[in-house]
């Protein structure tokens, strides 16, 4: 137990050896400080270096999410239409959900190598689930009344789908994106295991975790981040739905 | 140029891994002592399942009695839904971290910050599987005589038994992934072999991972067989009617 903490420190300490040098040699007052949860002079002065770790964290979301989306909607057109699918299908996804990222992203390395290819896909196949689940009970809810309806005025199944059944659908599959996109924001912090950078790189590594101040600025650049997806996915749905709102009044 | 610029970067694969788990090897690191094996492998899984149930049962005991409550009630929407969508949004390695610095590192800290990863889900799945009883059953039940810990106990708690044990499946998914973090507060588990590379090397990194995955997915596939057991037999039928 006492050896974990030596442990640590060599393994992810080529992120930035020179880290903590930089800190300690500075003169401002509470940079060397283990005690300080959170000191302002450094934030202030050393802010930049989040950059990049930032832009690298929202490339890693953004495009895991869009291809989760791609993927699980399209298991769960196939849902849909085939019902016997629809157990292994959850099954499956299930199991790409329950897997801890961090074993995923290890787990990936002897196929993929490490970086960020290795990152998106581990991070894409822990979206399947939550979007795959939505989209199929989105798809459900539509009251077989207005199916009836649809049928009725004439519509092909195909075009039943996609214009009444997807467009009702639309509020459930945001709400899976919602949690997807959140969800993946947070666990692509641990996209460092997988050498696929991101804001875990200013957590880990023996410098990092001993100064509090980092690991504040990352955890609330982290939930910035989750907080504006949410935000964008309500207002896209806001606007694909406007027959909700004139219901809602 | 040293000999070590011409070595290969850490070689990553698989049969490396399953040696590691089944036999020990010897590290560079360790001054001839042996690392690996089944033996430590397994001491390691028991450690993480020891302290991921200690989590999950506390997150259990403070999410179950107090969204069951809110949940029968009917009050405190806003914040059931808000606390399940915050606890998604905080990065498990930055909270665990900074758990380490500012409480300290020990299995009670550990412990601690597990269960409040764990309590959103359980937290807000719970509460919305109560808040989804048909009010019909609720009314129903009232008018038949049954007091209100009756409705709750006989009623709306089976009835949301799938939305309940789905949120205790995310709970304890979050629960023994970040478990495996937990050499970051001192707590020696499988997560040794992930973050000591420098000891272990790529097979134990592996090797670890892989018995993580297994312990996650033993985790899903016990959770979920309790879920069967413990959906009542006419929603069973219901939803396989749908």
């Amino acid at each position: 137990m006492s050896g974990a903490g030596a442990l640590l420190g060599p393994v992810l300490a080529e992120i930035n050896p020179e880290f903590f040098h930089e800190r300690t040699e500075g003169n401002l007052p509470c940079q060397a400080s283990e005690s300080h949860l959170f000191c302002w002079d450094w934030a202030t002065e050393h802010l930049d270096r989040y950059g990049t770790p930032t832009l690298q964290q929202l490339e890693l979301v953004v495009i895991a999410v869009l291809a989760g989306f791609v993927i699980a909607f399209g298991l769960a057109i196939l849902g849909h239409r085939v019902r016997w699918l629809r157990p292994p299908l959850l099954a499956g996804t299930g199991i790409l959900f329950a897997i801890p990222s961090i074993a995923f992203f290890l787990l990936l390395l002897p196929l993929t190598g490490r970086g960020k290819e290795t990152a998106i896909i581990a991070l894409t196949a822990y979206t399947l689930q939550i979007i795959y689940r939505n989209v199929v009970l989105g798809l459900d809810n539509v009251p077989g009344s207005v199916r009836e309806a649809a049928r009725g005025m004439g519509l092909t199944s195909r075009q039943i789908l996609w214009k009444v059944e997807v467009p009702m659908a639309v509020p459930e599959i945001i709400a899976g994106l919602r949690i997807a996109t959140v969800s993946t924001v947070a666990i692509a912090t641990l996209a460092v295991f997988a050498g696929g950078g991101g804001l875990g790189t200013q957590i880990l590594g023996e410098a990092n975790l001993k100064f509090p101040t980092t690991i504040v600025i990352a955890m609330v650049i982290v939930i910035a981040m989750a907080l504006f997806f949410d935000v964008i996915l309500l207002t896209i749905q806001r606007l694909l739905t406007p027959w909700r709102r004139a219901r809602a009044i | 140029m040293s000999l070590f610029s011409l070595l290969p970067p850490a070689a990553y694969s698989f049969g490396g891994a399953l040696e590691f788990i089944f036999s020990k090897q010897t590290s560079n690191v360790t001054g001839g002592n042996k690392v690996g094996g089944i033996d430590q492998v397994l001491e390691l899984a028991a450690a993480q399942i020891e302290v991921s149930v200690l989590a999950l049962l506390l997150a259990l005991l403070i999410a179950l009695p107090v969204a069951l409550y809110f949940g029968h009630r009917g009050v405190g929407e806003l914040v059931a839904v808000g606390i399940g969508n915050a606890g998604r949004a905080v990065p498990e390695l930055a909270l665990v971290a900074l758990v380490a610095l500012v409480i300290g590192v020990g299995t009670g800290t550990l412990v601690l910050v597990l269960a409040v990863l764990g309590i959103p889900p359980i937290l807000t799945n719970t509460f919305v599987g109560i808040r989804q009883v048909d009010r019909a059953s609720v009314d129903a039940a009232r008018g038949a005589g049954m007091t209100e810990l009756e409705v709750l106990r006989k009623v709306e708690l089976p009835l949301a038994v799938p939305s309940i044990m789905q949120g205790i499946r995310g709970s304890a998914v979050n629960i023994v992934a970040t478990a495996t973090i937990a050499p970051l507060v001192g707590v020696a588990t499988l997560g040794e072999f992930i973050l000591g590379e420098n000891v272990y090397g790529a097979d134990g990194v592996l090797a670890g991972a892989i018995v993580v995955a297994v312990l996650a997915l033993l985790f899903e596939f016990g959770l979920a067989a309790l879920q069967r057991r413990l959906t009542p037999k006419g929603l069973k039928l219901q939803q396989a009617s749908e």
